[in-house]
Order: structure tokens, then C-alpha cells, then sequence
């Protein structure tokens, strides 16, 4: 079943449904100010919305500030061991295919010691949601560099800055071929609550990473993105269907030359020069997943990449519903009497029939 | 008894003896691409099919195909077969198949005195004898005079065969191998229908390689019908065996099968995650091709990722396996600490292999009973079962999947590289001789306690889509009953109690602890796992002889049965042989304060009744 069939089926229900009844009577403990807190309470707002029932929702995740996620949301939750969650979570909606499962992870989790379970669960395109908290540290081991952490950044790993070249996590996902490929802010709420509507809707693997300030670890890192006076000339919103205008006059668009990039004036150009948006766009994903990484140009924020594949469990459904056309639906009588058997008729005393 | 049959040519009779035996060992051995394995499995189906009691061994190298006529290339596949019950896949010979110099130097020390050599003579150029480091040929010099040697041409009498079939002579020689076997189904008076009728259909859609291999078949039976130098024809009678329908299986097969009937039997959906590793991989493809189940297998990434899936299926609901080999468990060991923690049910399936590290991939140890029982972080304690034999794997995997359900909690079963790859006919058991293992769910939403206790000290098992028991686990600590996340000082040594006493409390639900032999026998052999078959040989050897021995074969190693401290208190002496250096013998001190007299072996390859019987004799004799 799609989710969406799934959502027109349980609707009746879920209109009962509230953000309340998605919290547990667990005491958040995240630190004041803590970025993660957007992110349980846009969930909490967004999975009422979408229409699931609340016990067909199931929170994995692994070690981290973003894997203590499932003890604060009233739903099924498996808290797990350290970079694993997408594995764990990749069992049980294949074995569980009804479920709406959900991953909260972190740069550390998802991309380091997670890295190859990430990877693999996107080109399997297993229907999980994978949200991966960025927030460019280790912080539940207080200040150590991690995969995203940026060139030159001093931790307590990188007293001289970090000399390791940061993890682009749209680009790794893109190339892992992920059919869902999003980014969000921890201070764009309502964004936010979009993009996980968004990756319910989706039928397969949708990752989305979200730049999540940590108040004390690396306080301020994204400010150029989520400040009132800096980010709307710093962020440009992907929607699909519109033209990339940016700026705080709405003055700034981007347009394609070639392969690349540019940044020009609505003066000069009109919104018609400009790239319009195409989520169903592999190429156009990957150059702009790539645009940031270069001086002047702002953070594309939304949904790079939406297509459909068959995902992992409906397929190996499908196989198995074949096999038991072919074959019948198994019995231990047809599981250990096949093959090559014989008869021994009576107790043999072992002399030549 | 002699008769006379006609030669080729039809002009002369010659001369035929036929000798009934007991029990005949036979080693066929080649290049790793001469199709030795095959040959062996369809002397195995013939075989079984008459009705003799049989044992096999595959013994094989870890490369694909190791560069041809090398020593290290070589593989080979033992059988022994017999009209009476046998345990084991023989110590040494009566028949070695060689196909090339190789093969004859590898395995000739292990050839009875007197013993049979049959070798493919067209293989023994200087390349091939240089390759073996022959300085000369064996075939022409003395060194085979304790032998009856029969040089047959196998290339070149199979390319004869075959020369109307339009084939290659490279693709000729292939069915060589057939040729080998039709000269053995005639030497040990074996039909060839069962592998006419499995070429059929093997090779139904290569109509030209069918019937190369028939017309090679026939030709190798007909050649030791008709050859002047093969006079003797051996008979091995039907072993007494119970009624009933039997097949043929490996540990592997078995294991799988165990797996697929535990999910029908709990009324579960089943789920494998698994990483192929030797010599555990044919589990996974023996349930990857059984979709008509609905067991779900799962090719994971890696190790972890096989057993983190498994644990994800577990918690949605699913009776979940991994499967793995010791350097693949040695990556599970944090994922199974999780699955303690969170108590779901999951089997720990680990093949045992040569270690540490990569080791010896292709060769039998058992030595992971220390990492099964006591390798992980924490106090850490999960119940860990051994199979005794290739068709007990099914057994062993039922009743692992039993004890995962019933404490949920994860179990390690343990069994080998040779019980893995080797081979025993299997009496069928039906539907009915095996019992219900379902669990109930949790019931009552209202009162739900995720770590609430029921008399077995099991938690109740509540899963996704259970509307009102929605509820959250983790490898952090939990508050005894409600499960939330706990550091109290006084909780955590209680959950640690808990879960040990939870685990030690199964001793009360497994059987009690059996002897072979008398219970206060002078000398008892204690066993555990793989070697079951070689020590119970060993030991009815010594009882008909009079020896005063008996046989303790343990297949619960965590917890013990409760009756093993009084059972092994009743013998003078405690013999422990272990393909280790002593795993068992080293937990018995720790919980018994007994000292077994370890008899550790650790080179690839299993116990021989012999050598288990000779250490024996020599500790009856200090007696």
C-alpha cells in the first residue's frame, strides 16, 4: 500500500490525532536553545497532518543528540547502537511494510561511523525518512570535529582548525542514488513541517539534512543562513516549477551557463533567464547540490530531487507473491520433502531388500 | 564368489570377485575445477538411495580456482558409507579417485595400507608432476608398492566417448569427472539412474552437455565392466535403519530448513539479514531461494547492517536470523549486546571457522565458544546451543528459534565449517513431531509495562501497528517494568541481575544432560558440537572391546543442564577433546571446579576416532 492509499484509509482517525498525542511523558533533555527542539515539534505537528495512525508510526535512531528523538515522540521507538539506526530501521519497514518509519541521525551518526548503512539504504530505496540533523559537531561527546565540520574549523579534536575535507551530504546522497533528496533549517519551522510532509508522501528512501544549531558546541554556525539580516540574500528556496529568485528585494535569480551556475540581477535578466526549479531533474540536482561549495552563491534550500523508483520491500513483496503463485504457499511438508528422498519401508535389520 | 563377464572386444571372459563389506571410504580429489564436488554428491544421492548409513566430508580450498595441478588447488570429497549405523566421514581411505598428481600427493598419507588408487594417468606430464613436486613419477617408480594402483586414461577414454558429439576436446574433457564415476558406481555396484535422471534435468537446456556427460558416465561404468585389471566389484549392504522417508542434507541445508520450519511452527514472519562470509553463506542462499515462505532474507551491506537488520525485523514482529562466520560475529558483538538489552528474540547463527582473523576460511574449528558465551561489552549473558551433526543443525536451529521467542532474548547457535558442509541422510520428521513454538503478544493496552516480567522472567512483546502499546527501547539502561530510561544506581545492578538470572533460569526448560554408555563408566569422553560423530565412534569402538568409556556430548553451553556438575562427578576421568585450545574445558573449571584433560586440536581439519581412542587408552592405562 502507498502512502497515500494508506492516509485516504485510516483518514477518519487521524483528524483526532494532535501533536500532543505525539509527545511522551518524557522530560525533553536537550540543552535550552537546542536546535533538535524544532525538529521534534514540526514532526509532532506534521505526521497529524499527513494522516497515519499513531501506531503505524515507528521512530529509529541511533547514538547521538539527535538518537535521544524517539523517546520524546509517543509512537513506537527503538533507540539503537551508534551509526546503525538506518539499518535497524531498513529491517523492520521490510519486514513491517505498513509502517511510517522515521530516522533521526546526526552528521556524526548518519555520514561517520553510519556511513555505509547511508549509502546503502538510499540506493535500496527502502520507504524510510531519514532526517539527519547537521549540526557540523560532535556534540553529545562535547566538541569534536565531525564529517561536516568546515575546513579550518577549531574543535577540541582541531585545536589548529580541521584539516579534513567536509562531507557535502546532498551530493552524497544524490550519489547514492537517493530518490529523495531535501534540505531544511532548524529555524524555518514551517519549511520544516513542509519537507517532512514531503517525505511522508514519498514512496521510498527520503533523506533530508537539516542545519541544526547547537547552542553550545558550535553556536552560530549557520547564522549567515538563518539570521534576519543576512539570510534571504544567502538562501535560495527550491520549489518546483519556479524560477530560483533570491534576495531580499527578490532581486537575485540563478541562471544556467553551460554546467554552471550564475548569479545575476532581475535587472539585467528576466525570470524567464532563469533556472526553473525541476525536482524530477537528476543533472540539475547534482549542480545545484554542487553551488554552494563555491564563493557568492547561496544555500539551495528544499527539495533537490523527488522521483520514483520501486522501493526495496515492495519488490522482495512481489517475489514472494510470485514464488507462491509458482509454488504454492510453503507447508513443512514442502519445505523438508523435496528433493531427492527415498523411502525406507520397514525397519531395516539391514540385509538387501 | 566369482563370475565371468565378457572384455571390449567380446572374445575374451574375464574373471570378476565379488567381496561384501561393511563399510567403504571413498576420496575423490582433483583440481578445484574438475567438478570433484559434483562427482562426490552424486556418489552421495546413489548411495543413500540404496540404503546404506553414510557420511561426507567436502574438503575444499578457499580459491575459486586456484591455479590448476598446484598442491594447494587441490579439493576433495570423502565418503565413507556403510551397512551399519556410522557417525563420521572416516579416518582413512579404502579408494582415492586422483585426478591429477596433485590430488595423489595431497591425500595418499591418509590411503589405507593396501588401499585403492585409481588415477587419470593422461595427467601425469612432466608439467603436472613438476607442479606436484614429483622429482619422478610416483606411477613409474616404487613409491606406490603398498598400494593397487589402476593408471585408467580418463581424459582420453572419455574424449573417445564422446568423439561423435560434436564437442571441443577442451569441452569434452570436462565430463571426465563422470567418466571417474561411472568406474566407481561399477567398482562399489551402484546404479547410475539417479544421476542419468539428475543430469536430465540439470542439463536440460544444454541437450549437448547432458548427453556428454551420460555418454562419459556410461563409458567409465563400462570400461571397469569390461577392463581385464578391474576384477573386483565391492557390496555394501543396506544399513538398518528406521522406516520412514529420508533425504540427504547438509549442516547448512538443515540449518536453513530449521529456520524456515521455526517461523511456520511460531506462526511468525521470517527474516533473515546476513552478509556472505564462508562457510556460512548457502544458508542465506538456501533461504533466498525458498520465497514461497514469505522468510525474508536480506543481503545487508556488511555484518553489522545483517544483524542490525535482523534486530529492526525483530522489533516489527518477525521470528529474525543472521547468519555469519567467526570474523563476521566478532562485528555482531555490539548489535547482539543491543538485542540483549532491548530483549527481542533473535538467532545468532555463527559457522565456525579456523581463526583468529581471517584464518583458515574453508576449515572447520570451534573455536568462537569463548566469543559466543563471553565476548561481549557489559554482563552480557545470552543462551548459546551447539549442533551435534550435519541433520541435527535442523534441530538445533528449531530449538534456538524456541528459546529467542520464549525468553526473548538473542541465542547463539553455534555450528562448524564441517557439519556445515558435510552430509548425512536425514529420517524426516513430519509435521506433528514438531511442537508449537508461538508466543503470545502482549494483550491488555490498558496495564501495558514495555519490562513488566512473566514467569520465564520474559518481557512482553508488544510490536508496530499494536494500537495503545505504543512504546520506546534502547540499549541505554531501563527502569525495571516501565522500561523508561534509567541511571539509578540500585536499577542497574537489578536489570543486570535480572537478565543474568533470566538467562540461567533456562537450564530449567531444556534436557537434562544424557550419557552414552555407563554412568560411572572410568573414562567419560565429553564433547561438544562438530565432534560428536568422531567421539561416538571412538567410543563404541572402546565399548566392544570392553574398555570401561562412556560419551557426554553437551549441546546446551549456556546455561549448562542442570545435571552436568553430577553426571561428569561420577567418572574417574574427564577426556575434553575440542578443535580449540580448551574453550570448554576452560568454562567447565570455571563453574564445576573439575580439570578435564583437554585434548586440543587446531589443524583445520576434524578429530579421527583413532586419535581420540589411542589419548584414551593411554589415560585407562594410568588408571
Amino acid at each position: 500500500m502507498s502512502n497515500q492509499e494508506h492516509t485516504t484509509a485510516v483518514n477518519d482517525q487521524i483528524k483526532v490525532l494532535t501533536a500532543k498525542d505525539l509527545a511522551s511523558d518524557q522530560d525533553v533533555r536537550w540543552c535550552p536553545g537546542c536546535g533538535d527542539y524544532s525538529m521534534l515539534s514540526q514532526l509532532q505537528r506534521a505526521l497529524p497532518e499527513v494522516g497515519v495512525r499513531k501506531e503505524d508510526i515507528a521512530v529509529v535512531a541511533g547514538i547521538g543528540c539527535s538518537s535521544r528523538f524517539p523517546y520524546y515522540m509517543d509512537t513506537f521507538g527503538l533507540h539503537g547502537i551508534h551509526g546503525r539506526a538506518l539499518a535497524i530501521a531498513s529491517g523492520l519497514k521490510t519486514a513491517h511494510p505498513n509502517l511510517s518509519v522515521w530516522v533521526s541521525t546526526g552528521d556524526g551518526d548518519c555520514l561517520s561511523i553510519g556511513g555505509n548503512h547511508f549509502i546503502h539504504a538510499l540506493r535500496r530505496n527502502v520507504d524510510i525518512n531519514v532526517m539527519m540533523f547537521n549540526n557540523q559537531i560532535y556534540a553529545l561527546t562535547k566538541g569534536q570535529y565531525s564529517p561536516t565540520s568546515v575546513h579550518g574549523q577549531k574543535t577540541k579534536t582541531s585545536p589548529t582548525g580541521v584539516i579534513d575535507h567536509p562531507f557535502n551530504p546532498a551530493l552524497i546522497a544524490l550519489g547514492a542514488e537517493g530518490t529523495f533528496v531535501a534540505r531544511s533549517m532548524d529555524r524555518d519551522p514551517k519549511h520544516l513541517k513542509e519537507m517532512m510532509i514531503a517525505m511522508h508522501t514519498h514512496h521510498g528512501t527520503a533523506f533530508i539534512d537539516i542545519l541544526q544549531n547547537c547552542v553550545i558546541f558550535n553556536d552560530g554556525a549557520f547564522d549567515l543562513y538563518t539570521n534576519k539580516d543576512t539570510r534571504d540574500d544567502n538562501v535560495v528556496y527550491l520549489e518546483h516549477g519556479k524560477p530560483l529568485v533570491f534576495g531580499k528585494e527578490r532581486d537575485k535569480g540563478l541562471r544556467l551557463d553551460g554546467f554552471h551556475t550564475q548569479v545575476v540581477s532581475l535587472k539585467d535578466y528576466s525570470e524567464n533567464d532563469l533556472i526553473i526549479h525541476n525536482s524530477k531533474s537528476k543533472e540539475l540536482a547534482f549542480i545545484l547540490a554542487h553551488m554552494n561549495d563555491q564563493p557568492g552563491f547561496p544555500l539551495p534550500v528544499g527539495i533537490f530531487l523527488d522521483i520514483e523508483r520501486v522501493t526495496y520491500e515492495d519488490e522482495l513483496a512481489q517475489h514472494i507473491a510470485q514464488a507462491r503463485e509458482k509454488q504454492g504457499v510453503g507447508t513443512i511438508e514442502s519445505l523438508l520433502y523435496a528433493g531427492q528422498t527415498w523411502e525406507i519401508v520397514h525397519d531395516n535389520d539391514g540385509t538387501d531388500a | 564368489m566369482a563370475t565371468t563377464v565378457e572384455t571390449a572386444d567380446g572374445r575374451k571372459t574375464k574373471s570378476v570377485d565379488y567381496v561384501e563389506v561393511d563399510a567403504v571410504t571413498i576420496r575423490f580429489a582433483g583440481d578445484s575445477g574438475d567438478g570433484m564436488q559434483l562427482t562426490g554428491t552424486q556418489f552421495t544421492t546413489t548411495t543413500a538411495q540404496l540404503g546404506n548409513d553414510l557420511s561426507t566430508f567436502p574438503d575444499y580450498p578457499s580459491e575459486i580456482r586456484a591455479p590448476s595441478g598446484t598442491l594447494y588447488g587441490v579439493s576433495g570429497f570423502q565418503i565413507r558409507f556403510s551397512s551399519k549405523p556410522i557417525y563420521t566421514p572416516g579416518d582413512r581411505f579404502d579408494t582415492l579417485i586422483a585426478m591429477n598428481p596433485a590430488a595423489l600427493k595431497v591425500n595418499l598419507k591418509q590411503l589405507h595400507e593396501g588401499g585403492n588408487i585409481i588415477v587419470n594417468v593422461d595427467s601425469f606430464d612432466a608439467k603436472n608432476l613438476k607442479l606436484a613436486k614429483y622429482d619422478t613419477n610416483p606411477l613409474e617408480d616404487e613409491s606406490l608398492g603398498a598400494y593397487k594402483v589402476f593408471p585408467v586414461r580418463i581424459t582420453s577414454l572419455t574424449n573417445k566417448a564422446l568423439e561423435d558429439t560434436g564437442l571441443s576436446p577442451k569441452e569434452m574433457a570436462r565430463s571426465k569427472n563422470f567418466f571417474a564415476l561411472g568406474l566407481l558406481y561399477w567398482m562399489y555396484n551402484r546404479p547410475m539412474d539417479s544421476t542419468l535422471e539428475w543430469i536430465k534435468v540439470k542439463f536440460g537446456k544444454a541437450p549437448k552437455v547432458a548427453l556428454a556427460n551420460e555418454l562419459a558416465l556410461k563409458a567409465g561404468y563400462s570400461f571397469g565392466n569390461m577392463t581385464e585389471v578391474f576384477s573386483v566389484q565391492y557390496n555394501v549392504r543396506p544399513a538398518a535403519l528406521p522406516a520412514g522417508t529420508y533425504r540427504n542434507v547438509t549442516g547448512n541445508e538443515a540449518t536453513a530448513l530449521g529456520m524456515v520450519a521455526a517461523t511456520i511452527k511460531s506462526g511468525l514472519p521470517g527474516f533473515l539479514g546476513s552478509y556472505p562470509i564462508t562457510p556460512a553463506t548457502e544458508i542465506l542462499q538456501e533461504l533466498a531461494k525458498r520465497k514461497n515462505f514469505g522468510f525474508k532474507t536480506f543481503q545487508a551491506e556488511d555484518e553489522i547492517a545483517g544483524v542490525c537488520t535482523a534486530i529492526g525485523a525483530s522489533f516489527g514482529g518477525s521470528l529474525s536470523f543472521t547468519t555469519t562466520s567467526g570474523p563476521g560475529m566478532a562485528l555482531k558483538t555490539e548489535a547482539i549486546g543491543l538485542a540483549l538489552m532491548v530483549e527481542l528474540p533473535l538467532v545468532v547463527i555463527d559457522v565456525q571457522r579456523g581463526g583468529p582473523s581471517t584464518g583458515l576460511p574453508t576449515k572447520p574449528e570451534q573455536s568462537d565458544l569463548f566469543q559466543a558465551v563471553l565476548g561481549r561489552n557489559g554482563e552480557a549473558p545470552v543462551p548459546v546451543i551447539a549442533a551435534s551433526s550435519p541433520a541435527n543443525c535442523f534441530f538445533a536451529a528449531f530449538e534456538a528459534s524456541r528459546l529467542a521467542l520464549k525468553y526473548m532474548t538473542p541465542v547463539v547457535l553455534l555450528t562448524d565449517g564441517f557439519l556445515a558442509n558435510g552430509s548425512e541422510p536425514w529420517l524426516l520428521p513430519k509435521d506433528e513431531d514438531l511442537p508449537d513454538i508461538s508466543v503470545p503478544f502482549a494483550s491488555d493496552p490498558e496495564n501495558y509495562q514495555p519490562y513488566a516480567r512473566n514467569e520465564h522472567l520474559s518481557r512482553p512483546w508488544a510490536v508496530p501497528g499494536m494500537a495503545g502499546f505504543e512504546h520506546r527501547i534502547g540499549g541505554l539502561e531501563k527502569q525495571h517494568i516501565t522500561g523508561a530510561v534509567s541511571h539509578d544506581p540500585m536499577n542497574h545492578q537489578f536489570m543486570v541481575e535480572m537478565r543474568a538470572k533470566k538467562v540461567a533460569g533456562i537450564a530449567n526448560d531444556i534436557p537434562a544432560q544424557t550419557v552414552f554408555g555407563h554412568e560411572d563408566a572410568d573414562l567419560v569422553i565429553l564433547g561438544w558440537g562438530g565432534t560428536y560423530g568422531d567421539i561416538r565412534t571412538a567410543v563404541e569402538r572402546m565399548q566392544a572391546k570392553g574398555h570401561s568409556v562412556a560419551h557426554v556430548h553437551v549441546k546446551y553451553l549456556n546455561p549448562f543442564p542442570k545435571n552436568l556438575g553430577d553426571v561428569l562427578s561420577r567418572f574417574k576421568k574427564i577426556l575434553l577433546p575440542e578443535m580449540n585450545l580448551g574453550q570448554l574445558a576452560f568454562l567447565l573449571r570455571a563453574h564445576y571446579h573439575f580439570d578435564p584433560i583437554s585434548m586440543p586440536k587446531v589443524q583445520g581439519r576434524p578429530f579421527t576416532p583413532m586419535e581420540i581412542e589411542e589419548k584414551a587408552i593411554e589415560i585407562l592405562n594410568t588408571l
